[in-house]
């Protein structure tokens, strides 16, 4: 599957970027940061105060950090899989001039999923660094944690691209932001564990990728076990990345080799 | 008697095609865009489609560019199947898009970088090939600019630029010239007239009878996914129109009346909304007969057939409107 000419579609979109760097890399990392000094300092403050069992004995900040660093990553791959993917078949039509070259339409997937990727895992660095400066987590447990929140990023980037290149109109973008992005942003484990939610919703956590994710950044931010046992966390990270970029690369086919 | 001359070795100057359609059909959906043409493009010629909007010209175009799959038929390009070597195909082709889809948010150059990756093309080579095609193509000064910042005649230029990054055995022009003043469309002429010249094919579509004209030695007129007429455009006209067309301009509301007094006039009589076209070996007895019966034309026009009246004598519609 992998060629070259995948890697010249990311070398394409590095270049491409050295223009556009700024207005995504801010969002991409400023936000979290924003999150991590209202939630874990300021919210914190107040859920330290209270003891709550259900975090395990740890500051609210500590356990913050590392599910904010992997439903962050879950964000930018989820708008890595989309702006990028409707600018290239629509906006811009990129990929139509690409693909007039020996770039074929699964280069243009697996292209776009590798440079979202390594975005992802430059920003999870970043986000470690700051952690670290507000004491929130040890650098070098991290930095592990950093591993299933890109991959997380990458299965969401990939699986949100397959919906993407079906997409007509760019509306349903805003729709994948609002109904899916959001939600799970708040309520897959990140800002409270899933347990305290009604029974019969905490059950479905096991279904959301991202709770995987979130629970083996926990574990190796925390040096703890994680809720479930590691092989179905990881399992389910690697099969949705898995799965999401065998559907996107035929998605891209589809839309695109008319 | 003498010995028998060595037997000639038999001609290998025969090439192989640059293109073979047999019956090459394509569908989106129900609907038919291509209705199973025939097409045979040797190398270094210059190939025109021409037709009016919708007649499938982009459709076929994108099938020999090997990105749209074939419904039916068979179709070879570069002596390959462009359903299996789709990359191999298109690494040796150059293409001219309908629609520029440059990258308007980057410069001229990087443009021409990230597309010549694609080729894997080395850097440093690439640079080097920019520059001459920038030359090539009169841009020279633009390479740091942004593609927005361009006219529309410029990014038609570097489109064509970057269709030859690769230095393709086959260039593909869907509408190169469509929407650029006289100006820049001669001076495309001449950049595509010279590759033709150093022995490069060209396949291109057009509306424009004069573009046709200047740049194919061979052509095929398309309407409704069909082939109409084949041949040069010398050919076609000869075969399929008269060898000069008289256009007669009456005031309006009198070209009703003046239709009936024409009857029988010249070889064939065609109707536009703003005047009458009259076929005839003889632009000027034609006229002199019209003047003869009594009619008073607002203006008249005798010149030579076009490919224009052979496509208006094929389907009864006009190529542009
Ligand atoms: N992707 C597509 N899906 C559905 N129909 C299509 C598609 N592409 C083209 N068509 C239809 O096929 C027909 C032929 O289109 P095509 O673009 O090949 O025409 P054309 O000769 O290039 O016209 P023009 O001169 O306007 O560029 C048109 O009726 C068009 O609407
Ligand atoms: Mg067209």
């Amino acid at each position: 599957m992998a060629r070259s000419v995948t890697l010249r579609v990311v070398e394409g979109h590095a270049r491409h970027y050295r223009h556009t760097w700024r207005g995504t890399t801010f969002s991409a990392i400023v936000t979290p940061v924003l999150f991590l000094s209202a939630m874990g300092l300021g919210l914190g403050s107040m859920v330290d105060s209270g003891r709550s069992a259900a975090l395990g004995g740890i500051d609210y900040l500590s356990w913050l950090a590392p599910g904010l660093l992997a439903a962050a990553a879950m964000q930018n791959g989820a708008g890595d899989g989309s702006f990028p993917v409707i600018a290239g078949i629509k906006w811009l039509k990129t990929y139509d001039a690409a693909l007039n070259t020996p770039v074929r339409p699964a280069d243009l997937a697996l292209g776009n999923l590798v440079w979202a990727t390594a975005r992802a895992a430059v920003a999870a660095l970043v986000y470690v660094l700051v952690a670290t400066a507000f004491g929130a987590m040890s650098f070098g447990r991290g930095l592990l944690a950093t591993v299933p929140a890109v991959a997380t990023a990458a299965g969401f980037c990939a699986a949100i691209s397959a919906v993407t290149a079906q997409m007509r109109t760019e509306q349903g973008l805003a729709a994948i932001q609002r109904f899916l992005v959001v939600p799970l942003f708040l309520f897959a484990g990140t800002f409270f564990p899933v347990s305290q939610l009604p029974d019969a919703v905490a059950g479905f956590a096991w279904f959301v990728p991202l709770w995987h994710g979130v629970e083996l950044s926990r574990a190796l931010a925390l040096g703890r076990a994680p809720t479930g046992p590691w092989a179905v966390h990881v399992a389910v990270v690697v099969g949705f990345l898995v799965v999401g970029a065998a559907l996107s690369v035929a998605s891209f086919h589809r839309r695109l080799h008319r | 008697m003498t010995t028998p001359a060595a037997v000639p070795a038999p001609d290998r100057t025969a090439t192989e095609p640059m293109v073979l359609a047999r019956g090459l059909v394509k569908r989106f959906g129900d609907f038919t865009a291509v209705a199973g043409i025939d097409v045979e493009v040797a190398p270094g010629e210059s190939f025109g489609f021409l037709g009016p909007n919708g007649a499938g010209k982009s459709s076929t175009m994108r099938m020999i560019g090997a990105v749209s799959p074939v419904t039916e038929g068979t179709l070879r390009v570069l002596g390959r199947d462009p359903a299996a070597d789709g990359p191999e195909i298109r690494a040796r082709l150059g293409v001219v898009p309908q629609e520029d889809a440059l990258d308007q948010e980057l410069s001229v150059e990087e443009n021409l970088l990230i597309y010549g990756r694609y080729f894997d093309l080395p850097r440093k080579a690439l640079r080097e090939r920019i520059g001459e095609l920038l030359d090539f193509v009169q841009l020279t000064d633009r390479r740091k600019a942004k593609v927005e910042s361009l006219s529309g005649g410029m990014k038609r230029r570097l489109v064509i630029a970057r269709s030859l990054i690769n230095d393709p055995e086959m260039v593909l022009l869907d509408e190169p010239t469509t929407g650029l003043d006289p100006q820049a469309r001669h001076v495309l002429w001449d950049r595509l007239y010279r590759l033709k010249q150093r022995g490069v094919t060209l396949i291109l579509t057009t509306h424009y009878m004069d573009e046709a004209e200047q740049l194919c030695d061979r052509l095929v007129v398309m309407d409704g996914g069909r082939i109409v007429a084949e041949g040069s455009p010398r050919q076609l006209i000869e075969t399929h129109t008269s060898r000069e067309v008289v256009e007669l301009r009456f005031p309006v509301g009198e070209q009703e009346a003046a239709l009936e007094r024409l009857d029988g006039l010249g070889e064939r009589i065609e109707v536009l909304p703003d005047r009458v076209l009259v076929s005839t070996d003889d632009g000027d007895s034609t006229l002199a007969e019209v003047i003869g019966r009594g009619l008073t034309p607002a203006g008249t026009v005798t010149r030579r057939s076009t490919l224009e009246d052979v496509f208006l004598h094929l389907t009864g519609r006009r190529l542009v409107d």
